[in-house]
């Protein structure tokens, strides 16, 4: 298990190697907005998107529920932890808050799996989209467990050594640490059995079922893996605010975060921290370019334009750059 | 789940791999499989033959389990499987191969075989990338030796040439411990040359695994196969030796139809 673990990570090209460095380096000539409003929050949005690639990407399903996961990660947070609105807040230590958020909402990313994957394609969606709706208007509406409209607030972050976590420098290098680790996790499971079931499931489901695998189990099991992946952002979140209200579920924000992950590109679990950091720059800078009602214009266009020369994103636009500075180098992916 | 082991297949010789027993399929008013009765022993292969639309994929189909029959009983190795799930029947060593090649065309040949290989045995859903000592490493390499893929295990399977998808094809259906097969026309669209190294293909499978195939190609079918079932409207109308199949006067009239030749 070291020895393979040892040999994945010598095996990292020294590309990556220069951008972890370079992260590690970014808050040091940054000012705290950029490290946590910028950086911090790509890697947050970047996650969810993450959770979405692996759907997707890997599995051919497209989920809009992953917010909602993330979200109600977010809520037991409020609930468990401490809140300033008087409502449950049972004060519990992070230690047992935060492994319990990632367990609902990885246990609510599975349930979603449970239902949605009998269907595919458009329909997926439209159940996944069913789905992060009535929970959104639902905890519009319930004051006794979501607060309702107002959500809750006040929420404390946690002190690790005594070091407050919601502080921009170690908020930062948490988020860092965990865009980090699922990505890492996400590119050495593509290339295990169930990465590769996985992604036999996308490009045929019927020879999978004729090769002995359940593919309910593979896909309700990887909406349980994205279901990890979104929580823990979720638990992010909600250090990095300190509060959560419906408007953090909304559909709005749901098709955000895939906007994020197809701009960003699906093919390699890079692409929506890619896409995150494109989408969170231009949601802070377009205002700077045109006048604050038409800023949202200004976001779809600049995203319609990558989609247009770019079916794979931003990463197909790197490719293509890369490609055409080194003519020489043979592609081994062949365009489809 | 029971996983059959050597000695209950020895004592499976001379027993029926698959047996049918009043098999029928409706789909709304249409009658897909009326009453078929089948019985196929341990090592036999047998050839399916009739015109499109008698009835032949959706037999295989039935008997893989893609959907339920509408009355009647499945057999393999004297076990009912009429109700178990299509992945059950596979795990008891049922293998099919499909007549418009169903693969994965983003990953590699050698993916494909590994995954194939994966699905038959334990811990599937590994999350730890395989190791250089993994049977099923090992396994998918002999399997691309054995459908003359060696030279293209890296390759995405979307850039293979049709000939060679359709070895793969076969080669997905030997992984694991298979006991019978069924080849859903695995000649269509072959060249020449391409279908002598199939009939190869299917001549060096072990003896005493039987298959049925369905073939269009008279010369495929009748040079691998030691009975016929010819298939009409949903039913099995005649059964034969190849020679007598050939020779039935009926079988000519609609089936090898002598105007076309």
């Amino acid at each position: 298990m070291i020895a393979g673990v040892v040999k994945t990570i010598s095996g990292v090209r020294p590309a990556w190697w220069v951008a972890l460095v370079l992260l590690i380096l970014f808050p040091f000539p940054a000012n705290d907005f950029f490290t946590v409003q910028i950086g911090a929050y790509s890697m947050i949005l970047g996650l969810i998107g993450l959770s979405l690639m692996i759907l997707a990407g890997y599995g051919g399903m497209v989920s809009l529920a992953q917010l909602t996961a993330a979200g109600l990660a977010a809520y037991v947070v409020a609930i468990f932890g401490v809140n300033s609105n008087d409502v449950l807040g049972f004060g519990w230590s992070w230690w047992i808050v935060a492994p319990l958020a990632i367990a609902v909402g990885t246990l609510f990313s599975a349930l979603v799996g449970l239902i949605a994957v009998r269907t595919s394609g458009i329909y997926m969606i439209m159940i996944t989209l069913a789905i992060a709706v009535s929970v959104f208007f639902f905890a519009r509406q319930n004051y006794e467990v979501f607060n309702g409209f107002t959500g809750y607030a006040g929420i404390t972050a946690p002190h690790i050594a005594g070091v407050d976590m919601r502080a921009p420098l170690p908020f930062y290098y948490l988020s860092l640490i965990g865009a980090v680790f699922f990505l890492a996790v996400t590119a050495f499971v593509e290339g295990s059995p169930f990465g590769l079931a996985l992604q036999a499931t996308r490009d045929n489901p019927r020879r999978v079922a004729a090769l002995g695998y359940s593919v309910t189990a593979i896909r309700v099991f990887a909406f349980a893996l994205a279901g990890v992946v979104a929580a823990t952002a979720g638990v992010l979140l909600v250090i990095l605010n300190g509060r959560v209200s419906p408007g953090t579920i909304g559909v709005d924000v749901a098709i955000d975060i895939l906007v994020i992950a197809v701009v960003g590109g699906l093919r390699h679990p890079v692409g929506p921290f890619l896409g995150a950091l494109a989408f969170v720059l231009l949601e802070n800078f377009a205002i700077d370019l045109i006048d604050r009602e038409r800023f949202n214009t200004v976001i779809g266009a600049a995203f319609l334009l990558v989609i247009f020369f770019s079916p794979d994103g931003l990463l197909g636009l790197w490719q293509k750059l890369s490609d055409r500075i080194k003519p020489i180098q043979t592609p081994t992916k062949s365009e489809h | 789940m029971d996983r059959p082991d050597a000695l209950s297949r020895l004592q499976t010789a001379g027993q029926y791999a698959l047996e049918l027993e009043a098999v029928s399929r409706h789909f709304g008013a249409l009658v897909a499989l009326a009453d078929i009765n089948l019985a196929v022993k341990a090592g036999e292969r047998r050839a399916v033959l009739g015109s499109n639309g008698a009835g032949k994929t959706t037999l295989f189909n039935a008997v893989t389990g893609d959907f339920p029959v509408t009355t009647g009983r499945i057999r393999f190795f004297g076990e009912d499987i009429t109700e178990l799930p299509a992945q059950e029947r596979i795990r008891r060593g049922l293998r099919r191969t499909y007549q418009i090649s169903l693969l994965f065309e983003n990953l590699t040949v050698r993916q494909n075989l590994y995954v194939a290989c994966r699905g038959v045995s334990p811990r599937r859903f590994s999350l730890r990338r395989p190791s250089p000592s993994d049977p099923a490493t090992h396994m998918a390499e002999l399997l691309a030796q054995a459908t003359h893929l060696s030279d293209d295990l890296d390759r995405l399977v979307g850039t293979l040439s049709h000939g060679q998808q359709r070895q793969l094809e076969i080669g997905m259906a030997l992984a694991g411990a298979p006991r019978f097969f069924l080849f859903d026309e695995p000649a269509a669209g072959l060249s020449p040359s391409e279908r002598a190294d199939l009939i190869d293909i299917l001549g060096a499978l072990p003896a005493h695994i039987g298959f049925i195939i369905i073939e269009h190609d008279m010369d495929v079918a009748l040079r691998v196969s030691q009975g016929v079932s010819m298939m009409h409207n949903g039913r099995i109308f005649k059964e034969g030796t190849p020679a007598e199949i050939e020779n039935d006067p009926e079988v000519q009239a609609l089936y090898l139809g002598g105007a076309h030749d």
